[in-house]
């Protein structure tokens, strides 16, 4: 028993740690990314490549003036940026990041936690998510601010319902709840995205407007709104909210590989006939890269689409998606009947 | 119309792939995925230096002929014709020993080129007599001071030393060229 938890706690904090490093350096990359979009370079000043550019950025944010209106709630002030850092965090707690490691004849799974409704989880802790936007752009105590939480938290309630209808039909044809289940119901090609195209479609853009991303970045949208929510916040606070954002993306990407792509499954690994722990470092190896190209996809579209208005988001939310996803659900449970 | 790129208005309903608007971001994509791979524009600056046009008009010189003589006679035709009024100059008579130093009996004692004021056009260079100005590829450096960018002879007139004169035989047009073979010239001898 300790040794389990022992290990539980190794593992939890590897993965904090492979977010965290991860969403460093989703920084570097988006603006590598956007570079080389847009026919530049993009940094490459400190280190090869611009390697070292995420620790020179992250030491000018701690060294930064923490300013703090005198107005604003200095409690929920704080309370906002941590709050959102760890409903960003808390979230990877379920998925399940490869195949089962054994070690002397024990099987240690890699998922911090099994739980049995855990795509219930990510949606509760996505939705709580939303707090830390609101709180942060109530407790400023500024009018930009405060327009990017309420926008903030009308995009994300109404993206959810969206994204919470395309994943019941996923939940439809694989019949489980817990994410594991789902996964090895993908394995070789037979990912859920053949079943549910159009669910991955609502879910994608669903995602994208969850994470706050391009093109649904209103909250944050920096040319009405001087910069959101986060307008007041300055130093780490400021920090972590934007890491929070490409923790996100980070966490996004592996929602939506561990539901739609086959999740830590590859082509093939069954007939390569390889010992249970390489198997498991391969399949892991496999779960990464896809979350890696949903992360260029994230960037990719960003780089690519202008920003929504915001009636034009409402309308897309509401009118088109919803309906989408209800008729998906229809069409799902037609088949699954027949 | 000056580019025929001009589009007439419609006010026709969209189509349905438009209305969809998934084909016309697909397309978006594939337009900018494209540019992955394009070559990048960005010149590496310190490292990598932009190269100048052979004809560039920067940092004026004022020349010296092969003894080493300055050919200016400050005539003044180069501040005359200088659109910014950035050339001042103070004429002088040339006494007796000073032959190695300057070409002709007049000469300028001082010379001076404000180059704040200057708008490297290069009249200056089309107006003389004598050849004696020319626009080189060197680039006027910044300065803290307005006092500092008024350039007097001490900057403006090359080095002596053989090995270090300026080249500025690109800057020579063909006519000068063909001029200067001429030899029953007084100014060529």
């Amino acid at each position: 028993m300790t040794v389990l938890i022992f290990y539980k706690i190794i593992l939890a904090s590897f993965i904090l740690v492979l977010s965290l490093v991860v969403a460093m350096y989703s920084t570097l990359i988006e603006r590598k990314v956007a570079a080389f979009l847009q026919d530049r370079l993009g940094p490459n000043r400190a280190g090869p490549w611009g390697v070292l550019q995420p620790l020179a950025d992250g030491i000018k944010l701690l060294f930064k003036e923490e300013f703090m209106p005198n107005t604003a709630d200095k409690f929920l002030y704080i309370l906002g940026p941590a709050l959102t850092m760890l409903i960003a965090l808390l979230t990877s707690a379920v998925i399940p990041w490869g195949p089962p490691v054994v070690i002397r004849e024990t099987e240690y799974p890699l998922q911090v936690a099994d739980v049995n409704v855990g795509i219930l989880y990510i949606f509760a802790i996505v939705s709580i998510g939303v707090y830390g936007i609101m709180i942060g752009g109530w407790a400023s105590n500024n009018k930009y601010s405060l327009i990017g939480a309420v926008r903030a938290s009308s995009q994300m309630i109404s993206y959810e319902l969206g994204m919470g209808l395309a994943i019941i039909a996923v939940v439809m044809t694989s019949g489980s709840l817990n994410l594991n289940e789902i996964v090895d119901q993908q394995t070789g090609f037979h990912w859920n995205l053949w079943r549910q195209p159009l669910g991955f479609l609502i879910f994608l853009i669903c995602a994208f407007a969850e994470t706050n991303r391009a093109p649904f970045d209103l909250p944050e949208c920096e040319t009405e709104l001087v910069g959101g929510y986060h307008t007041e916040y300055s130093s780490m606070k400021l920090g972590f909210y934007l890491f929070a954002e490409y923790i996100n993306m980070f966490i996004s990407g592996a929602v939506l590989s561990t539901l739609f792509l086959g999740g830590y499954h590859f082509p093939f690994e069954d007939r390569l006939g390889l010992p249970q722990n390489l198997l498991a470092l391969c399949g892991f190896l496999a779960f990464f890269l896809k979350i890696s190209l949903c992360g260029f996809l994230f960037m990719w579209v960003r780089w690519t689409l202008p920003r929504f208005r915001y009636d034009q988001l409402m309308r897309l939310g509401w009118k088109v998606l919803i309906p989408l996803a209800i008729f998906n659900m229809l069409i799902t449970g037609v088949v699954i009947l027949l | 119309m000056l580019t025929n790129r001009a589009k007439p208005v419609t006010n026709r309903e969209m189509t349905i792939p438009e209305r969809i608007y998934l084909p016309a971001i697909v397309n978006g994509m594939r337009i900018t995925f494209s540019h992955l791979f394009r070559k990048k524009v960005t010149v590496d600056y310190p490292a990598q230096k932009r190269e100048f046009s052979e004809i560039y008009r920067g940092k004026h010189v004022l020349k010296r002929d092969d003894q080493g003589r300055e050919r200016c006679t400050a005539c003044g035709l180069c501040a005359v014709a200088c659109p910014a009024e950035a050339i001042t100059m103070v004429a002088s008579e040339r006494k007796r020993g000073e032959e190695h130093l300057y070409r002709e009996e007049k000469y300028a004692s001082v010379y001076e080129i404000n180059m704040l004021r200057c708008i490297f056009c290069g009249l200056c260079e089309e107006a003389c007599p004598k050849e004696a100005i020319f626009l080189t590829k060197e680039i006027v450096p910044s300065d803290y001071h307005r006092t500092g960018f008024v350039y007097g002879k001490e900057i403006l007139v090359e080095p002596a030393d053989p090995g270090k004169r300026i080249d500025v035989s690109k800057r020579q047009t063909d006519e000068v060229l063909e001029f200067k073979k001429d030899m029953t010239r007084q100014h060529n001898r």
